[in-house]
């Protein structure tokens, strides 16, 4: 599906704005150009802030009758030196990129495995199964954050990064799973007509044949994945006590913001680089990124 | 040693027959493959959901299990005045927010759909509000809405529109538009993506039709456009309300459900009442009160996918 995504969008860029060059160009300037201008502005000026704050010492930042706030007149790396060494940064990152990666690779281990069986097995009642997988993505974190943090009690996962690890698959999992039986549905039966007949299990077709297809899918599932995990706040800080095992977002609020001193550079600082990851990542895989997500929603 | 190893002999033939049996079964395959995922969902998920809802029903504390109290907690919030601003809240923030979401993701949808220079890295920038961490970028609006030192209230003043600094966060009605301007900031990107999308399906050839036929810009958008969008514009904001509606962090971020309870959001009162408090069975409650709701949002969504099938000739 993905690949024919592609394809659709490579023919369609062609005789896309097809009667566009019927506008003269002062009309296209104010319909098209200025509007898109104002818009890219707006989205990404609070970036353009964060970074700028992030570097800015502490005069500028409050003194904007003789500093131009826009503008840094003497950068400083002082607040990031603060972040990554004075405070506990480093270690919510790791903890972020252990708890996502793990999440990330037990939900895609289940989706693989749910995707297969519901799109290609078909075993009995695999649509209402299909079904049932859906509505569970519609279920939000803010309607579970009470019971599962008496779970998590019970269970004795309280502050530790297991909580976290085994909670994000609720919403982890159903997109996955939905993603990738979308991948599924594109590759032909007939691959794995052909090596049922030379005998191989199902097991091996799942492993040789469908998996090596999917790869495309399953990174962009990954991506996602990780991402979700990466952006996740509220069982995060609900299942969370202790400074040390806290993920970025939790961290950077809960942490970072004292009683009545905001370290505004601190705080932007940790936005940005808790930030980068996630936008790093996604710019390596723009194209899976932005295809995927509106063949998902196509599917 | 010779009796036991012959004794033990057979019994491997018969597990790797079953198994092969087993094997064969799409059914018990399907089952077997399916595990993984049902046990999490289940354990971590439906499991939940009921507990969410027996939690409704009790006065659990946090550290202590509650007994059942019947409907006592719904009864005292429908005379609590705060869940009820919570509620008129949630509202007001969904639907504002949702219906400027659209607006404006719809034009930014269109503006990207012509032919320009750049346009994939037009398309992957205008992503980026939505890639980001929420909570760090509400940070970002959190300082930009700073009352002391709003880089808005500077801009105004020196534009000189405005004498004095706005109070973003500290006065009921400019707090709710400043949360909702900042949900609307990060939910464009899904809105016009998605639509963006939808767009690219529809032929050219249509539009050039209708153009031979005398139709205005206005009309090729009302009679081309719109309706082969409809459906992808019923999922897409389903979604979009959905969450919308269930929106936490922001709110924890920027506000914490002040000034005066103005934007307590029912995520953020439960977690206040629920979390914070501690008073489990009541912030249970009130998420639960957010399920109607919900499954509301989650019919609109079924009939829209009913009405794609429909459109393309489908069945059902």
């Amino acid at each position: 599906m993905a690949e024919t995504a592609i394809k659709k969008t490579k023919r369609q860029e062609l005789d896309e704005g097809g009667m566009g060059y019927l506008q003269s160009l002062p009309r296209r300037v104010v319909t098209v150009y200025l509007p898109l201008l104002v818009f890219v502005i707006v989205l990404l000026f609070p970036f353009y802030w964060m970074t700028i704050t992030a570097i800015k010492p502490n005069l500028e930042m409050t003194d904007y009758a003789n500093f131009n706030p826009l503008w840094v007149v003497h950068p400083t790396f002082e607040h990031i030196r603060y972040l990554l060494f004075d405070t506990s940064y480093p270690g919510w990152l790791l903890n972020t990129i252990i708890i996502s990666t793990a999440a990330t690779f037990l939900s895609l281990l289940a989706a693989v495995f749910a995707a297969y069986a519901i799109e290609r097995l078909r075993f009995s009642g695999a649509r209402p199964v299909g079904l049932a997988i859906f509505l569970a993505y519609l279920v939000p974190p803010s309607i579970l954050f009470i019971p599962l943090s008496v779970m998590v009690f019970n269970l004795g996962l309280y502050d530790t990064p297991f909580a976290l690890i085994l909670t994000y698959p609720t919403f982890l999992v159903p997109f996955c799973t939905w993603l990738l039986m979308g991948y599924f549905r594109s590759i032909p039966f007939e691959l794995e007509e052909c090596a049922l007949i030379d005998g191989a299990s199902r097991w091996q077709i799942l492993i040789k044949i469908v998996l090596p297809l999917s790869v495309p899918g399953l990174i962009s599932a990954g991506i996602f994945a990780f991402t979700l995990s990466w952006n996740e706040f509220i069982y995060a800080l609900t299942f969370i006590q202790s400074s040390e095992n806290k993920t970025v977002p939790v961290g950077v609020l809960t942490e970072l913001v004292r009683s009545d001193v905001y370290e505004w550079g601190a705080l932007m600082a940790g936005a940005l680089i808790g930030s980068l990851p996630v936008v790093v990542l996604y710019s390596f895989f723009v194209e899976h990124y932005v295809s995927s997500m509106t063949g998902a929603v196509k599917e | 040693m010779a009796v036991s190893s012959a004794a033990v002999q057979p019994r491997p033939s018969i597990l790797s027959r079953s198994l092969s049996l087993l094997a064969d079964s799409r059914n018990a395959l399907g089952f077997g493959f399916m595990l993984p995922a049902a046990a999490l969902l289940l354990v971590f998920l439906t499991y939940p959901l009921g507990l969410g809802i027996w939690l409704g029903f009790t006065d659990a504390r946090i550290g202590r299990p509650g007994i059942f109290i019947g409907i006592e907690n719904y009864q005292y919030l429908s005379e609590d005045a705060v869940f009820w601003l919570s509620v008129f809240n949630t509202l007001l923030y969904t639907i504002s927010a949702s219906i400027l979401k659209f607006a404006l993701g719809l034009w930014l949808a269109l503006i990207l759909n012509q032919n320009l220079p750049f346009k994939s890295f037009f398309r992957a920038i205008v992503l980026l509000p939505w890639v980001v961490p929420t909570v760090l970028s509400a940070i970002a609006f959190w300082w930009i809405y700073d009352s002391q030192f709003s880089i808005l209230s500077w801009a105004l003043i020196e534009m000189g529109l405005i004498d004095h600094r706005i109070n973003f966060l500290g006065d009921p009605v400019n707090a709710r538009a400043s949360v909702i301007a900042a949900n609307i900031w990060r939910g464009i990107p899904f809105v016009a993506i998605t639509l963006l999308a939808g767009l690219q399906t529809i032929p050219q050839s249509l539009y050039e039709a209708a153009t031979l036929d005398g139709a205005s810009r206005w009309q090729l958008f009302r009679f081309v456009t719109l309706p082969l969008l409809t459906p992808i514009i019923a999922i897409t904001m389903t979604f979009s309300v959905l969450f919308t509606f269930t929106d936490f962090q922001l709110i924890y971020v920027l506000t914490r459900g002040g000034p005066v309870n103005a934007t307590h959001l029912m995520a953020t009162l439960s977690f206040q009442r629920g979390i914070s408090g501690g008073q489990l069975g009541e912030g249970a409650a009130i998420a639960v009160a957010m399920i109607p709701f919900l499954l509301a949002a989650i019919l609109f969504s079924y009939f829209g996918l009913q009405r794609r099938k429909w459109q393309q000739g489908g069945g059902d």
